[in-house]
């Protein structure tokens, strides 16, 4: 064991503060230190995807960052985009487009996909798959969560420019 | 404005069957409030981790755990020498062997479990791991079954009797010291003097690689023995919940009632979380032991080399038939690789599962079926990988043997389907190897999807493609996959099907509240397939409640009816069958509510969507939600208060889903990269519930098929080493590589089956791995290939280009 840390770090608009072991991984930091339990584990290689969080405007996997390497980050999670009573575009769009089965790997798809429609905010579908490709379902085959994905770029575009 | 509410009108606002009803559950995995095992957090709960072997086969010599246990936060330190006064050092596995929970003397496969450490957090548990100290003797080891069984190195000694004789297994003799089980269905001579005397055979060995279905989430578990009342609550990734209470109780001679089994959300399972593990066993006794709550999680190497591999079989086919291609015998014989122990989950009296489904949708008068299980070093497991039970095998296996046959003819391969299938007329299906085929209609099926991807001119193109090619204008060849499946599925019958003497039958029991909603609990439990969602539209469409009203709960010992849970595409033909049976006592009763509150006799009412009304009199009536509450609150002479049913199915027979598939594949023969340009997918699972997901599990199972054609392997070098135990080797399709498939459908009810559904989950797994390997062997067609194996991973379709001579 090491000497543990001075942690400070903000998950979804709340700023945190604790000690702990610099190895200890953001993950479980998250999930068990923080009781935010939407982003999962799913193989702690960097593969999956289940774990997938915003640091500092950037998707990572939360699974391979060292709660050190998170320090005075600004984290978002599934649990930061949207509220029951008023749900993030994607979140309604996974539901209307059945863009989930069994649900492990939908908090990390979700977050990753509205970082990628912020990087991207009128993707093609081709591009929606790359940009994808680093978050693994087992369920659904893709296709619908293309599907949700598109759908939820093209509602946030004409709610954009009906704003304007 | 339309004012009248119409009967369509109250029929859509059931959100019966047939309608393509949003998921309930999405509302809380979409917000990241899924609730699964490994997010369960109880004050003082401890973590397991396992010491596990590096050797696939060796002697232990002795476990040091001393340096383990003097580190701070480790709490205990179980080994096989614990666990033996409890007589749970070893366990009994599904199929009827036994299995060591914790290496007991030996290890027999890579990754086996040697020591279980306990502390407070996991880290400390990893770093305990690290500081178990096993001495090991190495020795020989097996992977191949065929060599296993000539060898003189014994695997399993504690099947040798003292005096050298091998002892019957659970499935009767066994030849060698290293074979498990013959397993003989159909006619064997009359097979061999068939296809030794017909004018046309064709022969064909193939191997069905090692896989695992790897569901995202890993298995794990919570054990919570509660000292002060004696009770055991163990929460688990379990496919099959109440099996696992009465596991529990048979090993661990806690009573039953003790025994409180939860499923919390589960993610993913496609066969993984049928079987018991070690895990489970030692998070128990951890719990019982130090009176603490204990968690166990696998990661994902764990996941992968030791919890339920699937296939890994060795098969060798004949096939024989008449000139103008009329098959008339079927030969299949099967080495089965089961790894260390036989822990294969399949109903006890089917030591190879269904496997003698194998003359799939054909009229074949005469057939053999010879399967072998063989030890070896690898991980035990043998599970259903999204199938019943090894209909995968089979239906690769003939739909091989189909093309094989095809080119022995010098036949088109759907013509030749079509002149051999079952017809309409012919069901129910009495087949060769033992089973009664429900209900069908493959001609319309399959020519409906010729017609749907314009068949002839595919072969048209192809033909062009290939002369391109021969002239130098292109390197890549095109494939047209085809298959055509009939599944075996809803296991199934009490009389022939059973676990462990555990009859497949399944359940459900429904609560009707006094003002109109409902609950209803089953023995199954959803792991992505939307139950929560579909069950309520069955419910609906028979009790005329609507399905927003129906809560459907699943999982939990203590308040859902027994059932065998789910596996084996089972919940719709068994758990679906008595969703439906159960409605219909709700709704016997509330006839008779009703005939008294119309004051008419009982026979005079009749059931209309949402309420019942006079015959002949349709403005007389009472909607079901009047009727609930009057079954409460209205005192009515003969009948007892309340509005509830239970209904236990056992099946009369399984239903038998098919599903004709197309691919279209380009493969680049210089690279063996393979580029899917189109999947079309003709599914008939009977009765539809919900479309929209049926689609969804469509295009789930192919993802899966595809992956298994085109990579996903367990594979082992020759010292037992796992070479694919990480997602870096082991292949799961990403978004990027998969096509989007075209669904259709067909509906031919099950007729046995209470709604005539017959299950879906599966099949596109199951006609889905045929179709991708038939799509490479095609393209390969015209330059002399006759078969070539999976994994069509890059290297092997260019090594097949290369021995054909394709390079140049």
């Amino acid at each position: 064991m090491t000497d543990k840390m001075h942690i400070k770090m903000t998950v979804n608009g709340q700023a945190q503060e604790f000690l702990a072991e610099p190895r200890e991984l953001l993950i479980h930091t998250l999930r068990e230190r923080l009781d935010i339990t939407g982003p999962h584990i799913g193989c702690e290689t960097s593969h999956c995807g289940a774990c997938t969080v915003t640091m500092n405007g950037k998707s990572v996997k939360s699974c391979t960052v060292f709660v050190a390497q998170a320090n005075g980050s600004d984290v978002t999670t599934i649990e930061g985009l949207g509220t029951p009573d008023n749900l993030h575009v994607l979140q309604m769009a996974f539901k209307e487009h059945h863009g989930l089965q069994c649900g492990f790997c939908t908090p990390g798809m979700i977050t990753r996909a509205s970082k990628l429609l912020e990087e991207n905010p009128s993707p093609t579908e081709e591009e929606v798959r790359f940009g994808m490709a680093g978050n693994l379902c087992r369920c659904t085959g893709y296709q619908n969560i293309v599907k949700s994905i598109l759908a939820a770029a093209a509602e946030m575009n004409a709610a954009k420019e009906a704003a304007e | 404005m339309k004012d009248e509410i119409t009967r369509e009108d109250r029929v859509d606002a059931l959100g019966g069957m047939g309608c393509k009803r949003k998921r309930v559950e999405d509302a809380r995995f979409t917000q990241g409030k899924g609730k699964y095992v490994d997010d369960i957090k109880l004050p003082g709960m401890l973590f397991g981790d396992f010491v596990r072997s590096p050797y696939a086969h060796a002697r232990i010599k002795s476990i040091d755990t001393s340096a383990a246990l003097a580190v701070d936060g480790v709490v205990a330190v179980l080994t096989a020498d614990d666990l033996r006064p409890l007589g749970l050092h070893w366990m009994p596995t599904l199929a009827g062997d036994k299995q060591m929970v914790l290496a007991d003397g030996k290890v027999l496969f890579q990754g086996q479990e040697v020591a279980y450490v306990v502390a407070r957090d996991r880290y400390i548990a990893a770093d305990a791991v690290e500081l178990v100290e096993v001495e090991y003797e190495d020795l020989p080891v097996l992977v191949d079954p065929f060599e296993a069984l000539k060898s003189d190195v014994v695997l399993r000694e504690d099947l040798v009797a003292e005096d050298g004789s091998l002892p019957d297994g659970a499935h009767g003799p066994r030849k060698h010291p290293n074979h498990i089980f013959t397993w003989e269905v159909g006619e064997k001579e009359a097979t061999a003097q068939v296809i030794d005397s017909a004018e046309i055979v064709a022969e064909e060995s193939m191997y069905y690689h090692r896989t695992h279905p790897c569901p995202l989430e890993t298995c794990g578990c919570v054990a919570s023995m509660d000292k002060v009342n004696g009770k055991l609550t163990l929460w688990g990734t379990f496919q099959a919940p109440h099996a696992i209470r009465t596991i529990v109780s048979l090993i661990s001679g806690i009573e039953e009632h003790n025994i409180r089994v939860i499923s919390p959300d589960i993610g993913g399972g496609f066969g993984n979380k049928v079987g018991a593990y070690a895990g489970y066993v030692c998070s128990v006794v951890a719990s019982i032991v130090t009176g603490v709550s204990v968690k166990w999680i696998e990661d994902r190497m764990e996941n992968l080399m030791t919890t339920a591999f699937a296939r890994d079989y060795w098969m060798k086919g004949r096939i024989s038939a008449t000139p103008e291609g009329k098959i008339t015998g079927l030969w299949c014989e099967v080495t089965a690789d089961h790894g260390g122990f036989d822990a294969c989950a399949d109903p006890t009296k089917f030591p190879a599962g269904f496997m003698n489904i194998c003359t799939g949708s054909y009229d074949i008068p005469t057939a053999y079926l010879a399967v072998d299980g063989v030890y070896t070093n690898k991980a035990p497991g043998g599970v259903s990988y999204r199938c019943s039970f090894r209909v995968t095998e089979a239906v690769y296996f003939i739909e091989r043997m189909i093309e094989v046959l095809a080119i022995e003819l010098n036949m088109d391969a759907a013509e030749l389907r079509r002149i051999n299938f079952i017809r309409k007329d012919q069901f129910p299906y009495q087949s060769a190897l033992g089973w009664e085929y429900d209900s069908g209609d493959y001609h319309t099926a399959w020519d409906k999807a010729l017609k749907a991807v314009d068949y002839d001119g595919l072969r048209a193109e192809q033909a062009q493609r290939v002369e391109e090619f021969k002239a130098g204008k292109t390197r890549k060849l095109m494939g047209v996959g085809l298959s055509f499946f009939t599944e075996i599925v809803g296991a199934g019958p009490v009389k022939n099907c059973d676990i462990l003497g555990l009859g497949m039958f399944d359940s459900c029991e429904i609560r009707i509240h006094p003002t109109g909603s409902a609950i209803a609990r089953l023995g199954t439990i959803s792991q992505g397939q939307g139950h929560a969602t579909t069950f309520a539209q069955i419910l609906a469409s028979e009790i005329g409640l609507p399905a927003d009203s129906i809560t459907i709960e699943e999982g939990d010992t203590d308040t859902a009816p027994y059932g065998l849970g789910t596996y084996g595409s089972r919940s719709t033909p068994v758990a679906g069958a008595a969703t439906a049976m159960a409605g219909r006592k709700i709704r016997a009763k509330a006839q008779m509510i009703a005939a008294y509150l119309l004051e008419v006799h009982d026979d005079d009412v009749e059931f209309d969507v949402d309420r019942f009304a006079v015959k002949g009199a349709p403005e007389k009536f009472k909607t079901m939600k009047e009727i609930a509450f009057a079954a409460y609150n209205q005192a009515i002479p003969g009948i007892e208060p309340g509005l509830e049913a239970v209904s236990y199915y056992d099946p009369p027979n399984m239903t038998y889903p098919f599903g004709a598939y197309v691919c279209v594949m380009d493969i680049d023969v210089d690279t063996g990269v393979t580029d899917i340009r189109r999947f079309y997918a003709l599914d008939d699972c009977g009765t539809r519930i919900n479309p929209m997901i049926i689609e969804g599990q469509v295009h789930g199972g192919l993802t899966e098929a595809l992956a298994v054609a085109l990579g996903q392997e367990i594979a082992y070098d020759d010292m037992g080493n796992v070479k694919t135990g990480t997602l870096m080797d082991f292949f799961l399709p990403t978004a990027w590589e998969v096509p989007n498939y075209e669904t259709d459908y067909t509906v031919t009810p099950s007729p046995h089956h209470p709604i005539g559904a017959k299950g879906v989950g599966e099949s596109p797994h199951v006609g889905g791995v045929p179709c991708f390997s038939n799509a490479v062997n095609d393209a390969f067609r015209a330059f002399g290939l006759r078969h070539t194996n999976m994994p069509h991973d890059h290297w092997r379709i260019w090594k097949t280009a290369n021995d054909l001579g394709l390079h140049g």
